[in-house]
């Protein structure tokens, strides 16, 4: 089972499969894969669909942590079949779609819902005064860019989804941890001016509000973007607004 | 849609999970010694009582309990929603009501004093 | 494009009473969150305190008495154990609400957290001097 650097090991691995012309629910399939000692998750599944299972269906582009595509749930834990390495894994590896998402086929989720929601937080600079190109570009300082630097990493692959109990709680009305989390990116961006816009999204029931602050998305993130910290200072944020707006609208009566 | 108005309870859930990080743990550890019988000179009750009877003893006493009480209620509410429980307003209320009327309680005794 | 596709998504359901068992950090999680019931519970022991405070010096030492009863050292143990596991989970994750950027820089979040605690213990220290313990 186990050998040196150069040598394969045989990695057991237990793939939910779920085909929706002929299913009624997923169910576990097991193959024995063929690994080198450094592959990842994402090797294997190609390896499995090339030789032994052309079947199985999932998503995958870049292989190297940018394109996030092959977001899944690996033991349980929402991953990046390509961050993965089979090495680090012993005994079955089960792997399943994303969590929280509807299955479309085998590892494939459906991304609709998330895709609406980004929509939704209005990710893009709203400038309070649009530049014409004779005037030049937006500038900005190495301060500035630090404010929200952190939080334009994400690469929408969907694992704080996986990983956020509210979401699957609220049956995914909560807006979600990645667009809340660029919501803050752009509100905290010295070029924008668009936050008023954007908190009549985030700053409702069904947004930040709906986060309880279990961490769990800035546990799994792959890009160390912390979208936790990002809902965080968005919800005191939010409550500085309520209270300014309600209790100073009596101070000018 | 609307904007929420969960701020105004969230804003006495963060500053009363900040109190009762600070605070909880040692008022625990006096009224545990007073419950072992080494009752500290503080809780005796001409020295509390003379504590509660100033401006400053009221007003602390006033934030920690009232603080604590909402921060715990705002908490426990969530706390049964993850349990299950979605009767949301239905628990709203009944949390609430306690931490209110532990409030209010807090300022009467605090007035007799 | 979708009608032509056989699309029939299976939706995935998160049991509402047992979520918290699927992973270690949701059980963390839970038990940061139940805290709250004995800091409450705590806090209306705190709320007889001072009505017995309010009534007399015999009924506020009959409260003192009562406090001995094996039950409530019990309690006592148990709460102060959940409250220690408040105060850390709390000042743990504190930077992340409260992040310091002083120029280019953003103090890591031990420093956040490490400056709670130091504040914690000495506040703590203050407390038990001025309440005669130390």
């Amino acid at each position: 089972m186990t050998g040196d650097r150069l040598s394969a090991l045989q990695v057991e691995l237990e793939i939910l499969r779920y085909n929706p012309e002929t299913d009624t629910e997923p169910r576990f399939q097991r193959y024995s894969v063929p690994c080198k000692n450094e592959w990842c998750i994402l090797d294997a599944l190609n390896y499995l669909k090339d030789h032994l299972d052309p079947t199985l269906a999932f998503r995958w582009s870049c292989h190297m942590q940018v394109c996030g595509s092959c977001g899944m749930m690996i033991n349980g834990e929402p991953k990046l079949a390509c961050k993965a390495f089979v090495r680090d894994y012993t005994g079955v590896i089960r792997v399943e779609p994303l969590a929280h998402f509807p299955i479309e086929r085998d590892l494939v989720s459906v991304a609709d819902d998330f895709m609406d929601k980004l929509k939704r937080v209005k990710p893009y600079l709203i400038p309070a005064k649009k530049r014409s190109i004779e005037e030049g570009e937006y500038r900005q300082t190495p301060a500035q860019l630090t404010r929200y630097r952190k939080y334009s990493m994400c690469i929408n692959c969907m694992l704080c989804y996986a990983a956020c109990p509210e979401y699957g709680l609220t049956k995914s009305k909560f807006i979600g941890p990645a667009a809340i989390t660029l919501a803050h990116r752009y509100n905290q961006d010295s070029r924008d001016d668009g936050r008023d816009e954007r908190q009549e999204e985030i700053a409702t029931n069904e947004g930040v509000w709906e986060c309880t602050f279990v961490g769990a998305c800035s546990d799994v993130c792959p890009k160390h973007v912390d979208p936790a910290s990002a809902l965080q200072q968005v919800k005191i944020a939010s409550t500085v607004d309520w209270y300014l707006e309600h209790f100073m609208s009596w101070v000018k009566k | 849609m609307a904007k929420s108005n969960k701020p105004i309870i969230w804003g006495t859930f963060a500053a009363g999970g900040t109190l009762t990080a600070f605070m909880t743990p040692v008022l625990i550890v006096l009224t545990l010694l007073a419950a072992t019988g080494h009752v500290p000179d503080m809780l005796g009750y001409e020295n509390l009582h003379a504590f509660a009877a100033g401006w400053f003893g009221k007003l602390s006493i006033f934030i920690v309990i009232f603080l604590s009480l909402w921060g715990s209620a705002h908490r426990l509410r969530i706390t049964f929603f993850d349990f299950g429980v979605r009767a949301d307003t239905l628990v709203a209320i009944a949390v609430y009501t306690i931490a209110g009327l532990g409030s209010i309680a807090t300022v009467v005794y605090l007035l007799r004093i | 494009m979708g009608e032509k596709m056989s699309r029939r998504p299976y939706v995935q359901e998160l049991s509402r009473t047992t979520w918290y068992f699927k992973q270690p950090r949701y059980m963390r999680y839970m038990a940061r969150e139940v805290t709250c019931i004995f800091i409450g519970a705590y806090t209306l022991i705190l709320l007889v305190a001072l009505l017995r405070l309010s009534q007399g010096q015999a009924q506020y030492e009959g409260f003192l008495a009562a406090l001995q009863q094996p039950g409530s050292i019990v309690f006592h143990v148990v709460a102060l154990g959940f409250s220690l596991y408040n105060t850390f989970t709390w000042f743990n994750v504190a930077p992340k609400a409260l992040p310091i950027q002083i120029g280019e820089e953003i103090w890591p979040d031990s420093v956040v957290a490490i400056a709670h605690y130091v504040v914690w213990v000495v506040l703590s220290l203050v407390i038990l001097f001025w309440a005669g313990v130390i």
